[in-house]
C-alpha cells in the first residue's frame, strides 16, 4: 500500500533524534495552470522568477504585520523545536517550527536586512535559488498551519502565518499546489470542494429526509436553496456523504429540527470550508467567504450557522465579519456567525433537548480538539469555550468520557496530521508520521481508560483519522462526529423513541426498553 | 593615574594625549550607538506599526478585553508564560539571565543620575551580584546552544555570538567590581559628561574599556540583530490582539481599498 514505515509508538514521549533530510522531496503534487489561472496565480515558474518571489516577499512584508514582526523576533531560543507533530513523526529537523521559518527567514535576511546583505554566513543568510524554492515547496507542504508552535514560542511567532505567506510567493512563481488549488476551483465552480453539483446533492438530503423519518418517525427538514429559512447553514460537503461526517449532519437536523429553526443549505455555497486560508491567499479566502454573504441575502435568511469544520470555523469566527461584513442585515440577538455547537450547548442549558445517555452507553469517548478551534476561535463568550462547550455537549449526549494527556489537548492540541491543506493521497506518508502524537496519546487512553472511541468537530480530522487509525491498530470507525453522538442520544419530540420511553407506544416495544 | 610622570615627564604628555584621545573615541562611540540604538529602533517600531495586520489572528484562548491583552503581554515580557510551558530548562536559564541584566542596568543608571535615590542605593547591595546570575544564565543558554542537537541545528554564528558578547561585558563588569577596581568616580564623570556633552577623560584600564566597547557594540547592533525580539513580542497579532472578531468588524486599510473594489452585494 505505501512504501514507508508507520511509526513506533514510543514508550515514552522522549524528544526524537534528528534525522537530517529524511523528508527531504519534491512535496505534494504541483498544480497545473488550468486551476492557477481562475485563482490569479500565473501557473508556470516565469523567466524572472527571482525577482518575482523577492517581489512578492517584499508586497507580503507590507502587508502582514505578522509576518514582518516574526521574519525578524525568533531568538532561536529553541523552545518550538518539539512542538511539531511533523517533527515528532519524521525525525526531519526541517520540521522544527524555527527550522521551517528559517527556510524563508535566511531569503529575508540575504534580502531585506543589514547583517544579511553584507554578513550572509555570519547570521545564516542564503541566496535566493531554485533549489530554495524547491525546498520551500517541500517543507511548506509538511505544515498544517496548527499554531501549536505558537502557543509554546515566547514571542509569540505563528509558523502558520510564515507557511501561508510561503505558499502564497510559491504561487505567484507558479508553484501552487495542485490539491488545494484544484479544490478551490471546484467551489468557484460548482460550490464546494467535492464538485458536489446540485441535483446531486438535493437527491443525498432527500435520502436523508427519508432515512431519519423512517428511523424516528419524524419529519426532519433537510432543506436546500429554500428561501425564508431562519437559518443558513454552512457546513463542509464532506458532510453530505462521507462517514461518520454524515451522521454528524443528521445530528445537526434533528438539533435544529427539535428548536424550531427552519433551516436550509444552499447549492451554491454549499460548503463550508475555505481552502483560501491554507494557500495564504487573503483573495481567495474572501471570495470564498463572499458566496455566504451572498447566499445570506439570496435565501433571506436571518442566522448562519455552521457545522463541525475546524478550518471553516477559524475562517468563519475570525474573519467573516472582516471579510464579507458587515453582517447587520442578519437577526442581531444571534451571533454571526454561530456554530452549531453553540446551538446545541445552549438549547441543553435551557433544558430545552431532551437526552437519552443511555443510547451511548457501550462507547466510553474521547475528544480530539481540532487545532484551528482550539488556537484559532472561539465558542460561547469566554475564552476557552471551544474547549468546554463541545465536551459539555458530548458528555450531556454521552455517559462515559474521558479526556486525554493534558500536554495533547486543548490549546495544545497536536494536529491529526491532515490539515492545513495536506488531506491529499500524494501525502500519506506525511499524514500517517504526522499523526504519532495524537495516537499515541489515543493508545493511552485506551489502555488506561477503556476508551472505544474519538470524537472530533472537523472534516478534514475526521477524513484523516479514518484513513490513519487503521495504520496504528485501531477501527478506522473509532472516530465519530460529536453531533452523531447527539443524534443518537436526541429525543425529538413525538419521535419513536419518545413513545418508547415514556411507554405510551406499543407495549412489547416499552417492555424492551425496560428490560 | 601616571605614575611614570615622575619618572619621564615627555612620555607621560604622550600618554595624556592618547588618554584625552581615547576617551573622545569613546565618548564618540557612545554617542553615535546611543543613536543608532535609538533611530534604528524607533525605525523599527515605526515600521511595525505602520504594517497592517488585516486579519484577526490571535492565538486563543486570547483575552476578550484590551486590559486582558495587556495582562497577557505583561505575563509574557515578565514571566517568559510560553516559555515556561515549552521548556523548563531553557526558561529558568533565559529568565535569568533577563532578569539580571534588568537588575544590572538598573545598577548603571547610578552612573547617569548625579544624586543616586534611596531606592537605587539599596538596590546596590543585593544588585552587584545579578553579573553573576546573569553570566550562569548565558552560560546555561550557550550550553544548551552547543549540546542540545536541536538547538544547535537552528544556530547561525551569530546566535553563538550573543551569547559571548554578552558573557564577557558581564564578566568584565565582574573583574572591574569584584577584582581589579575601576574609578568609577571618574567613570561617572564621563557618564554624565556624556549626557551634556561635555566630554571628561575616561580612566583606561583594561576591563573597562573592553566592557564599554562590547557594550557599544551591542547597541549599535541590537536593531540590525534578532535582539529586535524586544519589540517584536509586543508587535505579534497572534498575542496582542483581541478576541472579539464576531462584535467589531475589523478591518486594514488595504483590505478595505479591495472591499470598496470588489462592491459587494447588499440586502435588498
Amino acid at each position: 500500500m505505501a512504501d514507508f514505515e508507520t511509526p513506533k509508538f514510543r514508550e515514552y514521549p522522549v524528544v526524537p533524534q534528528i534525522k537530517s533530510d529524511v523528508m527531504a522531496g519534491k512535496g505534494p503534487f504541483v498544480s497545473r495552470a488550468e486551476f492557477d489561472t481562475d485563482l490569479g496565480y500565473p501557473g508556470e515558474l516565469p523567466d524572472d522568477w527571482k525577482e518575482k518571489t523577492l517581489d512578492k516577499m517584499q508586497d507580503l512584508l507590507g502587508r502582514y504585520r505578522s509576518f514582518q514582526v516574526f521574519m525578524d523576533s525568533c531568538i532561536k531560543c529553541g523552545a518550538c523545536t518539539d512542538k511539531c507533530h511533523y517533527f515528532i513523526g519524521t525525525n526531519d529537523p526541517k520540521n522544527m517550527p524555527v527550522a521551517r521559518q528559517d527556510l524563508l527567514r535566511k531569503v529575508y535576511r540575504r534580502y531585506f536586512t543589514f547583517a544579511g546583505k553584507y554578513f550572509p554566513k555570519l547570521v545564516g543568510a542564503v541566496d535566493l535559488t531554485e533549489d530554495v524554492l524547491d525546498e520551500w515547496y517541500n517543507y511548506y507542504h509538511q505544515c498544517s498551519e496548527c499554531r501549536r508552535c505558537s502557543v509554546f514560542c515566547p514571542m509569540g511567532i505563528d509558523t502558520a502565518e510564515v507557511t501561508m505567506a510561503a505558499r502564497e510567493i510559491l504561487a505567484h512563481v507558479g508553484k501552487a499546489q495542485k490539491y488545494s488549488n484544484q479544490i478551490i476551483q471546484k467551489v468557484y465552480k460548482i460550490g464546494n470542494n467535492l464538485g458536489l453539483p446540485g441535483k446531486a446533492l438535493k437527491g443525498i438530503l432527500e435520502d436523508l429526509e427519508e432515512e431519519v423519518e423512517e428511523d424516528t418517525g419524524v419529519p426532519v427538514k433537510f432543506n436546500m436553496d429554500k428561501e425564508g429559512c431562519e437559518a443558513l447553514l454552512m457546513t463542509p460537503s464532506a458532510d453530505f456523504f462521507a462517514e461518520p461526517h454524515i451522521d454528524g449532519l443528521i445530528g445537526y437536523g434533528k438539533v435544529l429540527h427539535e428548536l424550531g429553526i427552519t433551516w436550509t443549505v444552499s447549492s451554491i455555497a454549499s460548503e463550508a470550508a475555505n481552502f483560501g486560508l491554507f494557500i495564504g491567499s487573503y483573495d481567495n479566502i474572501q471570495r470564498v467567504s463572499m458566496r455566504i454573504r451572498e447566499e445570506a441575502i439570496k435565501l433571506k435568511v436571518k442566522r448562519i450557522i455552521f457545522g463541525e469544520c475546524g478550518h471553516a470555523w477559524r475562517v468563519a469566527y475570525s474573519f467573516l465579519n472582516t471579510l464579507a461584513g458587515p453582517f447587520d442585515f442578519l437577526d442581531q440577538n444571534y451571533p454571526v456567525p454561530q456554530h452549531i455547537l453553540e446551538v446545541t450547548y445552549g438549547a441543553l442549558q435551557e433544558g430545552k433537548l431532551r437526552m437519552n445517555k443511555e443510547e451511548n452507553d457501550h462507547l466510553t469517548m474521547t475528544f480530539h480538539d481540532s487545532c484551528n478551534v482550539a488556537r484559532a476561535s472561539r465558542m460561547g463568550d469566554k475564552p476557552g469555550g471551544q474547549f468546554d462547550i463541545p465536551r459539555a455537549v458530548i458528555q450531556a449526549a454521552c455517559n462515559n468520557y474521558v479526556d486525554m494527556d493534558s500536554d495533547t489537548i486543548k490549546d495544545a492540541t497536536f494536529c491529526c496530521g491532515g490539515g492545513g491543506g495536506l488531506l491529499t493521497d500524494d501525502l500519506m506518508e506525511l499524514r500517517v508520521k504526522g499523526a504519532l502524537p495524537r495516537m499515541e496519546a489515543l493508545k493511552q487512553v485506551t489502555e488506561e481508560s477503556g476508551v472505544t472511541n474519538i470524537a472530533a468537530i472537523c472534516a478534514i480530522c475526521k477524513s484523516q483519522f479514518t484513513k490513519t487509525l487503521p495504520y496504528y491498530g485501531f477501527e478506522m470507525d473509532a472516530i465519530m462526529s460529536v453531533h452523531q453522538l447527539v443524534s443518537e442520544a436526541i429525543v425529538m419530540t413525538g419521535s419513536e423513541q419518545e413513545k418508547e420511553l415514556d411507554g405510551v407506544g406499543d407495549e412489547e416495544e416499552a417492555k424492551e426498553s425496560e428490560d | 593615574m601616571c605614575r611614570t610622570l615622575f619618572e619621564s615627564p615627555t612620555h607621560c604628555i604622550k600618554k595624556f594625549e592618547w588618554v584625552s584621545n581615547m576617551s573622545a573615541f569613546y565618548a564618540l562611540l557612545f554617542t553615535v550607538a546611543f543613536l543608532v540604538l535609538v533611530i534604528g529602533l524607533a525605525k523599527k517600531i515605526i515600521q511595525y506599526s505602520r504594517v497592517p495586520a488585516p486579519l484577526k489572528i490571535p492565538v486563543t484562548p486570547a483575552p476578550l478585553t484590551k486590559g486582558g491583552v495587556a495582562v497577557r503581554l505583561a505575563k509574557e515580557a515578565i514571566m517568559f508564560a510560553a516559555l515556561f510551558r515549552s521548556n523548563k530548562w531553557t526558561w529558568l536559564f533565559g529568565w535569568m539571565f533577563h532578569m539580571s541584566l534588568f537588575v544590572v542596568l538598573l545598577n548603571h543608571l547610578r552612573f547617569f543620575i548625579k544624586d543616586v535615590p534611596l531606592p537605587l542605593v539599596l538596590l546596590q547591595n543585593v544588585g552587584e551580584y545579578a553579573a553573576f546570575t546573569m553570566f550562569i544564565g548565558l552560560t546555561g543558554l550557550l550550553v544548551r546552544r552547543i549540546f542540545v542537537a536541536r538547538v544547535k541545528y537552528i544556530s547561525a554564528p551569530s546566535d553563538y555570538l550573543w551569547l559571548i558578547l554578552l558573557m564577557f561585558i558581564g564578566l568584565t563588569g565582574i573583574v572591574m567590581r569584584f577584582i581589579s577596581h575601576t574609578d568609577i568616580v571618574a567613570v561617572k564623570e564621563f557618564s554624565l559628561g556624556l549626557l551634556t556633552f561635555n566630554w571628561q577623560s575616561l580612566p583606561t584600564d583594561f576591563p573597562l574599556m573592553f566592557h564599554l566597547f562590547l557594550v557599544a557594540v551591542l547597541m549599535i547592533l541590537l536593531p540590525f540583530s534578532k535582539l529586535l525580539h524586544i519589540p517584536g513580542l509586543f508587535f505579534a497579532p497572534s498575542r496582542n490582539q483581541v478576541d472579539n472578531p464576531r462584535e467589531k468588524r475589523h478591518v486594514a486599510p488595504w483590505a478595505m481599498e479591495l472591499d470598496a473594489e470588489k462592491n459587494k452585494m447588499q440586502p435588498k
